[in-house]
């Protein structure tokens, strides 16, 4: 077995999982492009302990440590998800600003208005300020 | 191991094998990001661990592939199920499932993908192994985990005790301090905004 | 007797400071506990100051008094040769030393030679009486003390202009006089057109200053040295065109201080200060000075003949012009003004005719009648309450002393034969007609002086007469005003002005009266009979005119003419638009500029800025996915170096 193989497979599987997290909008869905990236470093794992022929198995070894992990992350993700849906009524990634800089923080200079060009892509502010993520 | 490297114009029946599955593997995981149903992306996500644990097998690594479907297929995939449901996601197809930074994304991802598969096929052109079933079996594992690995499985047992506590945490509503009541607001708005313009 | 010319000017110097600093000193603490100053009760103040004023007056007479007696020892021999001509003993004074500069050395020599002894006479005495002029007529005044101190440094630094025997040390006090005539003209600065008369006097004069300063370094250079007597024994010697410039710079100098044409739109202006300080500046400092420094250097000007020349010109139209403003004036102390740049510009035109000892002579006797004048001005609008001749009238049976004393002033104003005006007038009149003869003018000039020179006595004549008449005849029309306001002058209740006053205007009026006799008179029985009879030529005719209405103003003999005259032809005004108004204008061009270019670089890199961060705060927005992105592109980025570099 040409190791290239499941390396290309796996490398193919990561960047997948990139698209998926940079691009879904759902929170599930990006958990799942999560657990694509992480498959694709399993499969990894197995490749290479095949390769090399590990007597301790390490590579295999850590693929299930790697498994059983994803469950937790899985379990508490949505755990995280479900507490985000019932304080803000919606799981979409891009509503949650809470990292923006807040505008109107400091005088604006007469005649520019930086902010003024930015769109409010969440009208919920005033509710966000409220409460964050538990 | 880089001796007699076999060439890649003849490959064997298990590389056959295995690139299907691959294929399966990476198509599947394809529609799961592009799909516009929520629950059809799960499933799809069914298909791709499955082919990815066809992949292990192939790859001699049987407990590994069986582990797999246990968890992912079986665990992991309900959850998410479950986590769709409880979040009251649309059903059918929903026009919204991507975020406004898709080009951004897939530009992201395009290099990530052609910069990881040129430094794998430059570097591993010439690995080369061949696969003997046996190394991959439960009992050989088994007592590597429980032999070697011993220390950093118990350290995991805690870890998964402590992910399930802090999911209970997290779940539970009347645990004090936890979880005030909803603002008012809140309940007022009953399904998420139709905000569709995302967007920079 | 060596040290008596250093001593002059200490002694007043030290009562400047010694005023400035102690005369308040008990009071200090009260004045402490009383923060409002200026707003405390009125009789607390006076009762403060009066203390204050009294011990201040002893201050400020005394090292005067003890100057002035130091000033007439050291004239008595040199002083009298000057005027006689006899030969002048060598000069008496000391040199205390030099200063290195790394050029020419300043050397500081205090000496009194006859020229200098004898103003210094002039400028000790004179200061002398308004010193104890100003004790009555000030006494009320709450700054009295800085006033009185002001006087003496006054006095100080003109007396150093008079003993410097180093052109630079002699600079040093002719700046002190400028920056001391700012402070006196704006003494009741309340009023903003009385500091706005001392700015003008001090930029006016400074504008001269620029060039005397010039020409001593041209003249300092030309002659290796400063000391006055090896620059007049170099000056022979001197290059023609350095020798002009060096004057023509000094000329503008002289212009400034002493009010000669160009510059002597400030004199009338400074009117606005007490009127003893007019009489100071009038008749002995400041205005002396300039005359004094062409007197000094007179070897020097007389060297170079287009600066005669321009100084004759110069003089005949400032003689006549501010003769003719004189007559067209109704103020009577702007009347005194213009009088005395008539009587400076007949000084300048007997220097510009090579005679300085007859300038001299009456610059002597015009300190004398003009202080007179200006302390009996001072007297008339102390009781009268404004400075106005047509609120005077008919005060000549109120105020009879003065009425004497003031009658001698115009007197000798005018050249009526006792007074001294009239020798000292008649000899500088001499030297103008001598110089149509000895050519040390070209002839034009010398004729224009001289013409002007005589019509000028005669509007002296009719200036001098219609003050007279106007103050002390007539209808009384005097009402005292109920209460008097900063600027203007206090009015009293008593019938003649307090002893204060009274004693130096009749001390000052002995030698109004009789100096012509303290020389040997020069006396050009021609010459006399002319100028006599054009001065009553003038007289006679505004009497005329009085007679008809002695209630009008004769000077509307004038006819159309009067109005330039009273605006004096307009030079004021000219000025405004030539040089005031251009500055504003250029000023506020260049804070337009600081604001819009300099500013505006600023501002505009402040807002430009924050435009930039502006752009740079999208990225901020919050979305988590974006920030992802950025991080993954920056790994890709450092992977890509890493592979393609390593």
């Amino acid at each position: 077995m040409h190791i290239v193989y499941p390396a290309v497979v796996a490398a193919l599987l990561f960047s997948i999982g990139v698209y998926g997290v940079l691009a879904r909008r759902n929170t599930i869905l990006v958990l799942m492009s999560v657990e694509l990236m992480l498959n694709a470093v399993n499969l990894n794992l197995v490749a290479f302990d095949v390769w090399l022929g590990d007597r301790l198995h390490s590579g295999q070894v850590l693929t299930l440590f790697v498994i059983v992990i994803a469950a937790a992350e899985v379990g508490l993700g949505l755990a995280i998800v479900l507490a985000l849906y019932r304080n803000r009524r919606t799981v979409d990634i891009d509503h949650l600003r809470d990292l923006a800089e807040p505008p109107g923080d400091r005088p604006r200079p007469p005649g520019a208005h930086p902010d003024g060009r930015r769109e409010r892509h969440d009208d919920e502010q005033p509710v966000q300020r409220g409460g964050g993520p538990r | 191991m880089t001796e007699a490297v076999p060439s890649y114009l003849s490959p064997t029946g298990q590389e056959i094998v295995f690139l299907l599955l691959g294929a399966v593997a990476v198509g599947s995981a394809l529609l799961v990001v592009t799909t516009r149903q929520l629950v059809h992306a799960a499933l799809w996500l069914v298909v791709c661990f499955g082919a990815l644990a066809g992949g292990y097998l192939v790859l001699t690594a049987e407990f590994v592939a069986w582990v797999q479907v246990l968890i992912y297929v079986g665990a992991v995939v309900v959850l998410m199920l479950f986590g769709i449901m409880l979040t009251r996601a649309p059903i059918g197809r929903s026009a919204d499932l991507d975020s406004g930074n898709r080009v951004v994304a897939a530009v992201v991802a395009v290099a990530t993908a052609a910069i990881l598969v040129t430094v794998v096929i430059d570097g591993f052109r010439t690995a080369y192994a061949p696969l003997t079933p046996g190394p991959g079996s439960a009992r050989e594992l088994g007592a590597s985990v429980f032999a070697t690995w011993v220390l950093p499985f118990e350290a995991l047992s805690v870890l998964l005790l402590a992910a399930l506590i802090g999911a209970i945490v997290l779940s539970r509503t009347d645990i004090p301090g936890g979880e005030p009541a909803d603002p008012p607001d809140d309940l007022s708005r009953s399904t998420p905004p139709p905000d569709q313009t995302g967007g920079h | 007797m060596t040290t008596f010319p250093l001593l002059v000017v200490l002694l007043p110097f030290a009562a400047a400071f010694t005023g400035l600093l102690l005369s308040r000193w008990p009071h200090r603490r009260a004045a402490l506990t009383n923060a409002h100053g200026q707003e405390e009760p009125a009789g607390h103040a006076t009762g403060r100051a009066a203390g204050g004023t009294t011990r201040a007056a002893w201050i400020a007479i005394l090292p005067t008094a003890a100057a002035a007696i130091l000033a007439v020892s050291l004239a008595w021999v040199p002083g009298l040769a000057y005027f006689t001509g006899a030969t002048a003993p060598p000069p008496t004074g000391q040199t205390y030393g030099t200063i290195g500069t790394g050029g020419i050395p300043i050397s500081l020599v205090l000496q009194a030679d006859a020229l200098s002894s004898v103003i210094g006479v002039l400028v000790t005495l004179v200061a002398l009486a308004v010193q104890v002029y100003s004790v009555g007529y000030l006494e009320d005044d709450p700054r009295y003390p800085s006033y009185s101190a002001f006087i003496s440094l006054f006095t100080s630094a003109m007396l150093l202009v008079v003993y410097a025997g180093d052109l630079l040390v002699l600079y040093v006090g002719w700046e002190i006089m400028g920056l001391c005539s700012y402070l006196l003209i704006g003494h009741w600065w309340e009023d903003r057109g009385n500091s706005r008369a001392a700015v003008k006097a001090f930029l006016v004069t400074r504008l001269g200053d620029v060039g005397f300063l010039f020409g001593i370094f041209t003249l300092g250079t030309a002659a290796g040295s400063f000391r006055i007597t090896d620059v007049l024994a170099k000056a022979p010697d001197m290059a023609p065109a350095t020798l002009v410039t060096a004057t023509m710079l000094l000329l503008a100098g002289v212009a400034g201080k002493s009010a000669q044409v160009p510059l002597h739109t400030w004199l009338p202006d400074a009117m606005a200060g007490p009127t003893p300080i007019s009489a100071l500046i009038h008749a002995a400092t400041m205005v002396a000075a300039g005359i004094f420094i062409v007197a000094r250097l007179f070897p020097a000007f007389l060297a170079a003949g287009p600066t005669l020349d321009v100084l004759a010109v110069l003089a005949a139209l400032g003689m006549l012009g501010a003769a003719l403003a004189a007559l067209a004036q109704d103020d009577l102390k702007r009347v005194l003004a213009y009088s005395t740049v008539s009587q400076l510009a007949y000084m300048a035109g007997g220097l510009a005719a090579g005679s300085d000892v007859a300038a001299v002579f009456h610059l002597v006797t015009h300190g004398a009648f003009k202080a007179l004048l200006f302390l009996c001005a001072g007297v008339v609008i102390h009781h009268v309450g404004s400075n106005l001749m047509t609120r005077m009238g008919g005060l000549r049976r109120e105020l009879p002393i003065t009425f004497v004393t003031m009658t001698i002033g115009f007197a000798a104003l005018m050249g009526i034969p006792p007074t001294g005006g009239f020798f000292s007038k008649d000899g500088v009149l001499l030297a103008m007609d001598d110089a149509l003869s000895t050519g040390v003018l070209t002839d034009a000039a010398a004729l224009l002086l001289y013409g002007c020179a005589l019509a000028t006595v005669a509007v002296t004549g009719a200036y001098a007469t219609r003050a007279w008449l106007r103050t002390f005849f007539g209808p009384p029309s005097a009402v005292a005003l109920p209460e008097p306001e900063p600027g203007t002058a206090h009015v009293v209740d008593v019938r003649e002005a307090p002893r204060s006053m009274l004693v130096p205007v009749i001390l000052l009026a002995v030698p109004a009266l009789l100096l012509g006799f303290a020389g040997e008179p020069h006396l050009d029985l021609g010459m006399a009979v002319v100028s006599v009879v054009l001065a009553a030529l003038g007289a006679g005719l505004v009497y005329a005119f009085w007679r008809i209405d002695p209630v009008a103003d004769p000077a509307r003999l004038l006819g159309p003419l009067r109005v330039p005259c009273e605006r004096a032809f307009y030079v004021d005004t000219l000025y405004a638009a030539l040089l005031v108004r251009p500055v504003p204008a250029l000023a506020r061009l260049v804070v337009r500029t600081d604001d819009v270019l300099v500013d505006g670089a600023v501002r505009g890199s402040g807002r430009s800025a924050r435009v930039l961060s502006g752009v740079l705060r999208l990225a901020q927005n919050g979305n988590v996915q974006l920030y992802v992105s950025g991080l993954l592109a920056g790994v890709l980025l450092i992977v890509v170096g890493a592979v393609m570099f390593t």
